[in-house]
């Protein structure tokens, strides 16, 4: 199962919980699964957050592929001026 | 597909030359089109009533007298807009919520802010649509207002929105607040930390809103047909989005709205949102005519987004040896009239150049009665930068360590976790850091009231959606069709040069346009320093695409397998070996078959570019404090910075200039000045002072490349780190001057001598 890991700022909606282990195959089916568990979380995953898999960032990737052994990091999305 | 092209070492012939850039001789001609160079026949001139009060509920609009005024066409006011739900889209650095953004078009319950739009005119003349806007009668209730972000924290200020509730505190409060939402950015265990150190510093810093202050104010023109389509101009850094943002409040289908980017008189983060876009449609679609709307600078300054101002605490700690232990920061940010600010961003910015074990950030943003902020060039970095940096600088001399021996001892590498969210792949911090140590300007003599400053940024860099096409002329010429505005920084001439080195040809062959938003798939906004990276790498893609279909109909054309066929330096030759000999063609001689023997011969990319690289930057300054007037005199001024690979050298130096001009003004004069009754008091650039050529010297360059491993040439970007690092190198330089620390921006004449004064007072 995927190492799924949570940026400290995220703490306010799933209840102080940072670390999940999920069986996902890709950054869709974690952004469900995740939402499933935190109802809170659901309006900010795919509208605010970034993924890193295994140290690359992904943004907007619903379809990247997460390995079984994957660490995946959720942290705020990022842009610019 | 989300897209990554990874870097390959190769000997290169066109990328890291210096070509002129394609858009420059219209441009010093005087002929290049910006927004308000366009016109139609028949067009009639959009202007805007504006709120008088900073706060106030809007019981009644009449615009009768308007609409009876010989030469008025159209008036619109909140009925002429539908209602949005809250619906969150990303614009620029900031996510954009509908429901916010109807409103700061065009106001409907409430104004928020000095200059928000209540009603437009569209008249046959310009002095017409004046007169019919003092024609509208508004009745106004007008209400408390705060200005200060602190102020605006506090439990019985004016509220500017009963619906708020603070979001990311738990429990959910119970009251309204202008405190639209805190977030926690944390690692280690930071009090911990702090008991390891052996020095301690605590400050408090102060800045106010500044504005992008590009020259070129919003200007847009609108056609809209009675079949429900529309043609739109406007100078924007993403036409793309201005689609999208424009459909949805309109309601119109994204099909029937056609935008065309204009040149771009600079942005900066500032034109990444509609203003005046929807009112021009909507005018034109209540006239049947088209609508050509202009700003004046007055309006630029009352109702486009400033950056925010902010409250900064920042506590840091070290060992004797200059080892940060912990770290700790409070980030109040000013969102303007809605939430929203960049205090995220500013957020993970903050500690992100040092290694740290022990980090935390609280950043809050906070609603007031000023115009919405919008992105500003590495959106709220240099404000958090500011106060790190300066304590940085503090802990530095009081442990008698020179400033950049004590970044380096600390400094981010690969392999650091940031704490914030991921590791750092490769990244270029300490040899900035090493190479302004080496440099020249380091190690210079300075004379009495001279001082030295050093600072240092990051940005994270981003990539998102891209498009880009190439067509293979029947010359063997190339037009190549970008999808990303060139904000005026020569990205057309960077990715001309990339698609001439994939191609083998010169670069005076390929000729880049911008496309517009029905000639090509969807374009994310020119902002968070993505341009070069990520539409470079749907150039690439798009090239080499079309190198494939070379290699293929050059296969057939030789009646060899396409194995056999290998693309170099513009000519298709022998792969070598046993797959086939044939007589080589360039792409002149199978442009000129293409017709015959296929058809026309294309690339095209539609991408969502990941795999961005962050950048890093080190600033050395030279400043000379005149005592008697209080007067900053920058001296001397080096940037030096990590770019992954420079394309075209010369516009990446112009990054790292520009970038270094915009937070000098930042740092020495730049505010927005409001009295008491909340109105905006310097609305103009001979009250709001910008840098010009006489106040700073020739900023210096070094460019630093280490290579983005996710980008086919190395980029990492380079736009938005440069602005980052000055406010705290100023104010870093003046304290080596003068001893003499300034925790508040603007660092202007006034304020110099203040805090020269209490010093003195201090010792007395």
């Amino acid at each position: 199962m995927a190492k799924i890991l949570l940026s400290s700022n995220l703490t306010a909606y799933t209840g102080g919980q940072t670390q999940f282990e999920l069986e996902v195959a890709n950054v869709r089916q974690l952004f469900q699964a995740l939402g499933e568990r935190h109802p809170d979380l659901r309006p900010h995953l795919e509208s605010s957050l970034a993924v890193a898999i295994d140290g690359e960032v992904y943004q907007d990737a619903l379809l990247q592929p997460i390995a079984g052994d994957s660490e995946v990091l959720l942290f705020q999305k990022i842009a610019g001026g | 597909m989300s897209t990554m092209i990874k870097y390959e070492e190769k000997d290169l012939k066109v990328v890291g030359t210096r070509p002129l850039r394609p858009d420059g001789v219209d441009k010093v001609t005087g002929r290049a089109r910006f927004g308000a160079d366009y016109s139609l026949p028949g067009q009639l001139i959009g202007k805007v009533l504006r709120s008088p009060h900073a706060h106030a509920r809007i019981k009644s609009i009449d615009t009768s007298k308007a609409e009876a005024l010989p030469g008025v066409k159209a008036v619109v006011t909140r009925d002429d807009f539908a209602e949005m739900p809250v619906e969150f889209a990303l614009s620029g650095e900031l996510t954009v919520n509908f429901h916010d953004v109807t409103r700061n078009m065009m106001a409907r319950e409430k104004v928020y802010y000095d200059g928000h739009p209540v009603a437009a005119v569209a008249a046959t003349s310009e002095s017409i649509a004046r007169k019919a806007l003092g024609l509208i009668e508004v009745e106004y209730e007008v209400l408390p207002h705060v200005i200060d972000v602190l102020e605006a924290m506090k439990p019985d200020a004016p509220l500017l929105h009963e619906e708020q509730y603070t979001e990311g505190v738990t429990p959910r409060p119970d009251k309204p607040s202008n405190l639209a939402k805190r977030m926690v950015f944390s690692r280690g265990d930071v009090e911990a930390g702090f008991r390891q150190a052996d020095v301690i510093i605590e400050r408090e810093f102060n800045t106010k809103p500044v504005h992008q202050g590009y020259i070129e104010p919003q200007a847009c023109l609108a056609s809209y047909t009675e079949d429900g389509q529309a043609d739109l101009w406007t100078a924007s850094q993403g036409h793309f989005v201005i689609r999208s943002q424009c459909a949805k409040v309109l309601q119109m289908e994204v099909s029937k709205l056609r935008v065309m980017p204009t040149e771009l008189g600079g942005g900066f983060g500032g034109k990444n949102n509609i203003y005046n876009e929807p009112l021009a449609i909507a005018l034109s679609r209540k006239s049947h005519r088209p609508v050509k709307m202009v700003m004046t600078r007055e309006e630029v300054f009352r109702a486009t987004g400033p950056t925010s101002g902010a409250n900064v605490r920042i506590k840091m700690g070290c060992t004797r040896d200059g080892r940060i232990t912990a770290a700790h920061a409070e980030l109040n940010f000013q969102a303007g009239a809605f939430p929203g600010s960049s205090v995220a961003m500013a957020a993970m910015c903050t500690f992100t150049r040092y290694d740290l074990e022990h980090a935390r950030v609280v950043a809050n943003d906070v609603t007031v009665n000023r115009p919405k902020v919008a992105a500003y060039r590495a959106p709220g970095a240099p404000i958090a930068v500011f106060g790190v940096e300066s304590v940085i600088d503090e802990m530095a001399k009081k442990l008698g360590i020179d400033p950049i021996e004590f970044r380096l001892r600390n400094a981010a590498r690969e392999g650091t976790q940031t704490y914030y969210g991921p590791k750092f792949g490769p990244i270029g911090y300490v040899q900035t850091l090493e190479q302004a140590r080496a440099h020249p300007h380091y190690s210079a003599p300075l004379g009495p009231n001279q001082g030295r400053g050093v600072a240092t940024g990051f940005w994270f860099n981003i990539g998102s959606e891209t498009s880009s096409t190439i067509n293979v002329n029947e010359d063997g010429t190339v037009t190549l069709m970008i999808g990303t505005v060139d904000v005026a920084g020569g990205s057309r001439a960077a990715m001309a040069m990339m698609v001439a080195e994939e191609l083998g040809i010169d670069v005076d062959k390929v000729r880049p346009i911008i496309g517009d938003t029905s000639s090509m798939g969807f374009n994310f906004i020119t902002a968070g320093s993505r341009g070069t990276f990520a539409s470079g790498m749907a150039c690439v893609a798009a090239t080499r695409q079309a190198i494939d279909k070379l290699r293929q109909r050059v296969a057939q054309i030789r009646e060899v397998p396409v194995e056999a066929v290998l693309w170099k330096d513009g000519h298709a030759v022998p792969a070598g070996g046993e797959a086939g000999q044939f007589a080589p063609m360039s792409l002149a001689d199978v442009a000129k078959v293409a017709g015959r023997t296929g058809g026309t011969i294309a690339g095209h990319a539609e991408i969502n570019a990941q795999g961005a690289g962050p950048g890093f930057g080190t600033h050395i300054v030279d400043v000379e404090v005149d005592k008697q007037t209080g007067l900053i005199k920058i001296l001397r001024y080096t940037v030096v910075q990590d770019v992954g690979k420079a394309i075209h050298p010369a516009y990446v130096e112009g990054q790292l200039q520009g970038g270094a001009v915009q937070g000098i003004g930042w740092a020495l004069n730049e505010e927005y000045v409001y009295g008491d009754d909340g109105v905006l008091q310097n609305p103009g650039f001979l009250d709001y002072r910008v840098p010009v050529a006489s106040d700073v010297p020739f900023i210096d360059t070094v460019i630093v490349e280490v290579p983005n491993p996710n980008h086919p040439y190395g980029v990492r970007g380079c736009g938005e780190v440069p602005i980052i690092a000055p406010m705290a190198a100023i104010a870093n330089a003046v304290e080596n001057a003068i001893g003499i620390r300034l925790c508040e921006q603007p660092m202007s004449p006034p304020r110099v001598l203040k805090a020269i004064d209490d010093a003195a007072g201090a010792k007395a």
